[in-house]
């Protein structure tokens, strides 16, 4: 793989590139599904191929291609040069980056069991049971039990002398389970929406979900719900689960703070942010309670890694102190723009892709509290789990979130069960409406973060717990 | 630009079917692509970016045992490899008793779509594409932002079923965002042939709006008539293609379809459909199976007539296959993915103004989500370019709204569609109208 990084970086270089970098990827996964009762997919995936990106006279050009040699290398880094002298022609100002010291080394994942060394048997075997406890319950409708994993290798290098390889290896399952009436579809989910939950880390992460124990519960809330009472518009206290919360976050703090957003790269498709760089270091995000930081080597973090797609060393940076908005995610290219170095936040889905800023993993730090203790010292409000939906506006301001599932806080304590519960805000309004955390503080995977064009999927994560808001409009439906 | 030749692709389809010997049966969708996107942002572009790939996705049946495996490499060690992953996943699995086998061959299906002018379009032109928009917008002190992306794809699909297809076509895409400091205008186009793009008039469309758009007001959230321009209409009719014309929901009582069939279920004037072939949208003549799609109407003058099916799906529950699969494994069921919805007699989104007495104008909608699958309940917010109307006329620009609102309530209240249709789409390909409803939700504002 060097031979033909560094055969890309030289033709780049020949080429006219005032700086180049060449990535190369080889991405395998395997996806099993079983549902109701059936395998319903498997399906073991392979990826593989280079990417160029090509600094000229101030302007980008990025080329990739799915075949890898030297050959390759050149026709690749050749097509990079004659897209950046493109890019070139309709130019705002040069691209400056950011000083950088070059990276050499290597990373991989932390992990016990290699969970591609597990059988397909013993994994179809453990979601097959899960979906039979799923299925006694008499009135869920539709079982699906899911596990992913992932295995990314991958090599960058760079005119200025980088040169790094990271393996990265991520285990993921979970199950939904959905009951029907002839005008009602109810869904639970199990540890979290999206169809699993996604970590960092082997197999033996996957047996630490605890899918068994809890399938029973899930499929009987998922039928449960078809006879609970619609979510009441009201204004009140709201206490997310911190799975919600690590949604919430994601949305309303790791989007926001990506500093192209902030600077319009995105402003045609994704949106802006309402955080602009004025604001750093003196806007009041959220109450003292909200701290929020960038970090890219949390254990499990479905956004850990050793070095981003620019050679930058893997970080951990506040973005929100003590309730104030101190820091954005950064490019090498944005970060100049701020007179700052990277934060090391590039990332790309794989070799066809660019890098772009990604969240790594956006943590909300944990309180003190339980988060039986946060339910038992709130005399009125709703309590809401898991996420069913979710919409933001462009700046991430005015957002509208639903959940799968409420119930009603009475005296400290959970009563009535909702269904289709929402609930809406201005992003800094709500943040600073949190008057607790708790210490239920774990890592969520977000699988599906989407960004960019071409579009871009990136696994992110949040470590999260339970949080409490005050004055909370909810129950919003058409 | 160039992508594989049926002969090249079939060859490489071949060879992974004889890898695959042993199995019962086995398919083969032998996709590439050349690709090319070009970004703009504050009137320079900021990222320009090529791809050139090739996929190969095998799916084998050992008994009612099916494995997948896909990857991108073609020589016959990675197709030999593929072929022992697909065998080895089949092997270990239980029986699938409802595995329906692989779809027979049935008719070779072809359609237009390939276009020599978007073959040749350059990154030097793409770019040049982008300077009109830029221009435009200095020429009136406003800032651009935006994309223009060409491309061609083939997919070949081939199956010891006797199913064997190949199809090339090309796409292009563009649209703009023009800003000023507080408001913003955004046009778009979609078309195989990038000739039919005019980036200039897609320039100076997004400008007219942001001028339009200067100043805006707040308005009590509450149920006002609502004029949707065609990309608003096609995100709503997106929705409805995913969360409810999918056959395998219909079947498992996941969509309001599955207590409808045959029944009103909107106005008399909406009428929704998929057409694989028809040479006014993007082009895709045959599903991820090799299937051909058929033509598929799924409201017809507000009466709910049918969904989709691939495989699979039609086998288990005795329907008939409408060619509308993924490629496999395909779990989720079918989609429709080149749709369309029937015009109305409305001369242009002005005469839809004209009806209104009060109401809003909404060019897109932002960050749609789905809130009730059965109702189709729609969260999101509306984007550059919201207007309100009073007494047929645009009275002021408003800030961006958020609107709560079921689609079929929505279309249930269409009053006038214009005669015109535009080809958008996020996701899928959409063919529609502007339309004038008379009762539709707005639950919030924004500062935007």
């Amino acid at each position: 793989m060097k031979a033909v990084i560094e055969r890309a970086l030289d033709t780049a270089s020949a080429g006219g590139a005032a700086y180049a970098d060449a990535r190369i990827v080889q991405k395998t996964s395997e996806f099993l599904m079983v549902k109701d009762g059936q395998v319903a997919a498997v399906n073991l995936s392979s990826d593989y191929g280079l990417g160029v990106r090509a600094l000229v006279n101030g302007s980008w050009g990025f080329a990739s291609a799915s075949r890898v040699n030297t050959e390759s290398a050149d026709e690749v880094a050749g097509r990079a040069l004659r897209i950046a002298r493109a890019s070139a022609r309709v130019q705002e100002k040069p691209v400056v980056l950011a000083a950088q010291d070059p990276s050499v080394g290597e990373y991989t994942t932390p992990y016990e069991t290699d969970p591609f060394d597990v059988s397909t048997e013993d994994k179809l075997g453990l979601l097959l049971r899960v979906n039979d406890l799923l299925r006694r319950e008499k009135g869920v409708k539709v079982a699906e039990c899911a596990m992913e994993i992932y295995k990314t290798e991958k090599a960058f290098g760079s005119t200025e002398g980088s040169y790094v390889t990271q393996t990265i290896v991520e285990s993921g399952a979970g199950m939904e389970s959905t009951a029907t009436s002839d005008d009602d579809i109810q869904k639970r989910s199990f540890p979290n929406s999206f169809g699993r939950q996604v970590v960092t880390g082997g197999y033996e992460e996957i047996e630490k979900l605890e899918l068994e124990s809890n399938a029973p519960r899930i499929a009987s809330e998922s039928a449960a719900l078809l006879s609970a009472a619609e979510c009441p518009a009201t204004t009140t206290t709201v206490i997310l689960d911190a799975t919600q919360v690590a949604l919430q976050v994601h949305e309303s703090c790791g989007h926001p703070t990506e500093l192209d957003r902030a600077l319009g790269y995105e402003a045609s498709f994704a949106g802006t942010s309402f955080l602009t760089p004025d604001m750093l270091g003196a806007f009041r995000y959220g109450s003292d309670a909200v701290n929020i930081v960038a970090d890219a080597t949390t254990p499990l973090g479905a956004g850990t890694f050793g070095y981003d797609d620019e050679g930058v060393p893997a970080q951990r940076n506040y973005l929100v102190k003590d309730g104030i908005f101190v820091g954005y995610l950064t490019s090498r290219e944005t970060a100049s723009e701020l007179d700052q170095r990277s934060s090391g936040a590039m990332r790309a889905e794989s070799w066809n892709h660019i890098p772009l800023i990604r969240m790594t993993n956006i943590n909300l730090m944990p309180g003190e509290t339980s988060s039986e203790d946060l339910i038992a010292s709130t005399d009125d409000g709703i309590y809401m789990e898991l996420n069913k939906s979710w919409s933001i506006d462009d700046l991430r301001l005015n957002f509208q979130f639903g959940t799968e599932i409420a119930w009603q806080i009475e005296g400290g304590r959970l009563t009535n069960m909702y269904k289709n519960p929402t609930y809406t805000g201005i992003t800094p309004q709500f943040w600073q409406s949190c008057d607790a955390v708790a210490n239920n503080w774990r890592m969520w995977g977000t699988p599906n973060c989407g960004k960019g064009e071409p579009v871009q999927g990136m696994h992110v994560g949040h470590g999260a717990a339970a949080a409490r808001f005050r004055d909370v409009r909810v129950g919003v439906r058409g | 630009m160039t992508v594989l030749s049926e002969t090249d692709a079939h060859q490489i389809a071949r060879r992974a079917l004889d890898f695959a010997g042993e199995a019962d049966e086995a398919e083969v969708v032998v996709s590439s692509a050349d690709t090319g996107l070009t970004r703009f942002a504050n009137n320079g572009i900021h990222q320009n970016v090529s791809e050139d790939s090739v996929h190969v996705n095998l799916r084998l049946a050992l008994g009612k045992r099916v494995g997948v495996a896909d990857g991108n490499q073609v020589d016959s060690d990675s197709l030999r490899g593929l072929a022992e992953r697909a065998a080895s996943i089949a092997r270990l699995q239980p029986e699938n008793p409802d595995f329906a086998g692989l779809p027979s061959g049935g008719e070779r299906r072809t359609a237009g779509g390939l276009c020599q002018s978007t073959l040749e379009f350059s990154p030097e032109d793409r770019a040049d594409g982008a300077a009109k928009v830029v221009n435009a917008a200095q020429a009136r002190g406003l800032t651009a932002f935006g994309a223009f992306s060409t491309g061609v794809r083939s997919v070949a699909v081939a199956s010891t079923a006797g199913i064997e297809q190949y199809h090339q076509g090309t796409t292009a895409n563009a649209n703009a965002v023009l800003m000023n400091d507080d408001a913003s205008g955004t046009a778009m186009a979609l078309s195989s042939d990038v000739t039919e793009i005019d980036m200039e008039s897609i320039g100076e469309a997004a400008a007219d709006k942001a001028e339009r758009g200067v100043s805006p007001e707040d308005i009590e959230p509450g149920t006002y008539e609502v004029v949707l321009e065609e990309a608003a209409v096609a995100q709503m009719v997106e929705f409805l293609a995913f969360e409810s014309f999918n056959g395998l929901f219909h079947e498992e009582g996941r969509s309001f379809t599955s207590a409808s069939m045959g029944k009103a279920v909107m106005g008399e004037n909406i009428s929704i459909w998929d057409d694989g072939v028809d040479p006014t949208g993007i082009a895709s003549p045959f599903d991820g199976e090799g299937v051909a799609r058929e033509r598929v109407d799924f409201i017809e003058n507000g009466v709910l007539k049918a969904v989709v099916y691939d495989h699979q799906t039609a086998s288990k529950y005795g329907a008939e296959n409408t060619g509308h699969a993924w490629t496999a494994p395909n779990p989720y069921g079918p989609v429709a993915a080149n749709l369309f919805m029937a015009p109305g007699e409305a001369a242009s989104v002005d005469d839809l103004v004209a009806g209104v007495e009060r109401g809003v104008w909404v060019t897109t909608f932002h960050y749609t989500n789905l809130l009730e699958p059965m109702r189709v309940v729609l969260t999101g917010m509306t984007r550059h370019g919201t207007f309100m109307i009073e007494n047929g006329k645009v009275t002021k620009p408003l800030r961006n709204l958020r609107f709560t609102q079921s689609v079929l309530d929505a279309f249930s209240a269409v009053e006038a569609l214009t005669r015109d249709t535009k080809l958008t789409g996020d996701y899928l390909r959409v063919r529609a109208p502007a339309m004038l409803i008379r009762e539709f939700q707005f639950t919030g504002g924004s500062q935007s």
